[in-house]
């Protein structure tokens, strides 16, 4: 079972309080972009087996979003962060590398 | 007009000594907007007599006060003929701004638990909320989810857990508390 902590408002609970949203930091390619990178955009995510961004939102509680970095192999979560970010903050990415030295997930490393 | 009823009437239910009721029609009023906002502030002081409560906090006292929903948004809690009152007092306090105040009274149900450290197990039974006497105290407010549905609640200083939830769904939520008090003492919490 995982356990998450909202950044929203503090609440510290196992997954049924809160709801996946998918993954995180996607790049919206809409009008104007080539079919490759709607393509991209629409169906292409990431499935590795250990560090990975998500989406999730706080559905049984304050009810926001926020996104989450965990390692799928370990269920063990690295941190959480508001939804209004554009790439992981520093402390995060740093609490991955300690574990998993020289990770990469799409553009972060 | 026609006369206010709650979802179940005013039920009660006492097993192990741990006691369900309806607690009977309660006014609420959904308040979303700036939390900070001194117009906002001073709104809830006057209709509550209290000021906004901390995060995750309660602050209601004798069937009056405020909760903490979430960064944005309160759960105003007066007297059940208070409740449009209050939302016209909200809404003539904050005009102008971007917020939104929405009597919820009857949307909603109420009930109250209480029976000591029973009454905690009885809760912690549905919720996974840590509800040790350490952990949540007098004041104390909580969203969360209760065996299948969304629900909140908080603890006043005796030891009396108020329960929120959909009224569509109090009928079911009056069943787990009632359930769980007739299951019995788990021990986990005394």
């Amino acid at each position: 079972m995982l356990i998450l902590e909202c950044p929203c408002c503090g609440v510290k609970s196992e997954e049924t309080e809160f709801h996946a949203g998918g993954e995180a930091h996607l790049k919206r390619f809409g009008p104007g972009s080539t079919d490759a990178e709607f393509e991209g955009y629409l169906f292409m995510r990431e499935n590795k087996r250990g560090v990975h961004f998500e989406r999730w939102r706080h559905v049984n509680g304050c009810g926001k979003w926020f996104l989450a970095a965990r390692d799928t192999n370990t269920l063990e979560f690295f941190g959480f962060y508001p939804a209004q970010t554009h790439e992981p903050p520093q402390d995060i990415k740093d609490k991955i590398s300690a574990k998993h030295p020289g990770w990469s997930w799409r553009e972060f490393q | 007009m026609s006369e206010a009823v709650s979802f179940l009437n005013g039920a009660e239910a006492t097993h192990n000594g741990v006691t369900v009721r309806d607690a009977g029609p309660v006014g609420m009023v959904t308040l979303r907007g700036d939390l900070s906002a001194a117009k906002l502030k001073t709104a809830v002081k006057k209709i509550t007599g209290q000021p906004v409560p901390g995060v995750r906090k309660s602050t209601v006292t004798g069937g009056k006060g405020a909760c903490w929903m979430s960064p944005d948004e309160l759960l105003i809690v007066v007297p059940h003929a208070e409740a449009a009152a209050a939302v016209a007092e909200l809404e003539s306090a904050l005009a102008g701004g971007h917020f939104m105040a929405v009597n919820v009274s009857d949307a909603r149900a109420c009930l109250t638990l209480s029976g000591g450290v029973a009454a905690r197990e009885v809760l912690a039974k549905i919720a996974p909320v840590d509800l040790s006497t350490a952990a949540f105290g007098a004041g104390d407010f909580r969203r969360t989810r209760m065996a299948q549905v969304a629900g909140a609640f908080w603890l006043d200083d005796a030891e009396t857990f108020h329960v929120v939830c959909f009224r569509s769904v109090g009928h079911y939520v009056f069943g787990l508390l009632e359930n769980g008090a007739k299951a019995g003492p788990v021990g986990v919490l005394a």
